[in-house]
């Protein structure tokens, strides 16, 4: 899995909502799907997506076995102070993926 | 139902069939006028081409992208939302890292892959003296590992070799498509226009019949394109990955019940150059994303 890119703007307004954009690698086996030996292939997908900032989190998602390869994650956050923003997602395999993003408030 | 609401339905049905039906063709001949009614200026989109240089069985050129959805559209001009971007990390590493037995790595050669692979896939396929036929950009990725790297060569569809060549192709995103066709490799320009026109299959169908000669309408829900090449490797919704451009032309033939051609063949190459050729002047859009 490669590294996951984020979209996070560097600074921003004290109180000012923030559009955030998450892009991971990942095949998204949805379970369903038969391989060439017709047998299933077992499913494979990020199952959990959490957002928190500063420790607190704010926004998840229940990923399920319809959301396509490479799931692509935008959502907004209001941001009233310094911190640092980080991401999680986990997999069915149980691999958590983490990732990180400062943000300065501006006066 | 009442005999109001029963005309209602069938003006709106046959405003749809002028919508879908006649649209695209105002995009084929381009000095036919279109009826204009307000509901279709405001609905109507309107691919937008380049002029196609002397000698073109096109008028006007379209990149495959003109003929996607909004949706699909916006995703390739995001460079944050177009999946495709993520084969460039792992291949940038993959660029410096050394292998096989000669101990050298791609940069070794060819130093920072931004500077010095810049315009390359514009110019692909391109005539190799050495081996005195042209080569695909996969194939001479694989030429630089076998021959100089002593490393094995990347498989077909694999990652490392689909990813490498979205990196390289990457670097000359927005260059015009340039295919030298003159001079040795007219004679592989010429069997691939042979092939492009060659009905091959159970349905008995050239490239042409529906790329050139019925692009901008649709079979079924899609919208055919003219069959261009620059924006691959290409990101496709429907395989949710990186397909390389004879993975697509493969998918071509399986559609029209053909046997396809072999990964890296003769004939697969000839065919290339010559769809190349055939885009002249598009920009390169790799990676780019399709249905």
């Amino acid at each position: 899995m490669s590294v996951p890119r984020m979209r996070v703007p560097k600074t921003a307004k004290k109180g000012e909502v923030i559009t955030i954009k998450t892009l991971i690698e990942h095949p998204m086996e949805s379970g369903f799907r038969k391989g060439k030996d017709g047998k299933l292939v077992p499913r494979m997908i990020i199952n959990k997506f959490t957002a928190t900032f500063n420790g607190k989190q704010f926004f998840a998602a229940d990923l399920q076995p319809s959301v396509s390869a490479n799931p692509f994650i935008e959502f907004d956050a209001k941001v009233d102070a310094d911190g640092t923003f980080e991401f999680t997602w986990v997999d069915d395999k149980g691999t958590i993926t983490k990732a990180q993003a400062k943000i300065t408030v501006t006066a | 139902m009442s005999a109001g609401s029963f005309r209602a339905m069938l003006s709106a049905v046959s405003l749809a069939a002028w919508a879908f039906g006649f649209m695209p063709s105002s995009v084929l001949a381009v000095d036919a006028k279109p009826p204009v009614t307000a509901a279709a200026t405001a609905a109507a989109y309107v691919p937008k081409g380049i002029p196609a240089p002397p000698g073109s069985v096109f008028k006007t050129l379209f990149s495959g992208y003109q003929f996607r959805s909004k949706d699909t559209r916006a995703m390739q001009d995001d460079d944050f939302s177009n999946p495709g971007m993520l084969a460039l990390d792992p291949a940038a590493t993959e660029w410096t890292k050394v292998d096989g037995a000669a101990g050298k790595s791609c940069s070794s050669c060819h130093g920072d892959a931004t500077k010095t692979m810049k315009g390359v896939s514009a110019t692909m396929p391109k005539w190799n003296a050495r081996l005195k036929r042209p080569v695909t950009l996969e194939e001479q990725i694989n030429f630089c590992r076998t021959d100089y790297m002593k490393a094995q060569p990347w498989k077909f569809k694999s990652d490392d070799l689909t990813n490498m060549a979205t990196y390289i192709g990457y670097q000359s995103r927005g260059m015009p498509v340039h295919v030298k066709v003159d001079g040795p490799i007219s004679p592989w320009v010429a069997r691939g226009k042979a092939l492009y026109y060659r009905r091959i299959g159970q349905l008995d169908m050239s490239c042409a019949n529906c790329h050139e000669k019925y692009y901008g309408k649709h079979i079924r829900a899609d919208t055919l394109s003219q069959g261009q090449t620059n924006d691959f490797p290409t990101y496709r919704l429907k395989a949710q990955h990186l397909v390389p451009l004879e993975q697509r032309l493969q998918g071509c033939m399986k559609n029209v019940r053909a046997r396809p051609y072999k990964p890296f063949s003769k004939r697969f190459l000839a065919l290339e150059v010559y769809i190349a050729s055939r885009g002249e002047g598009l920009p390169v859009e790799t990676p780019g994303v399709r249905n």
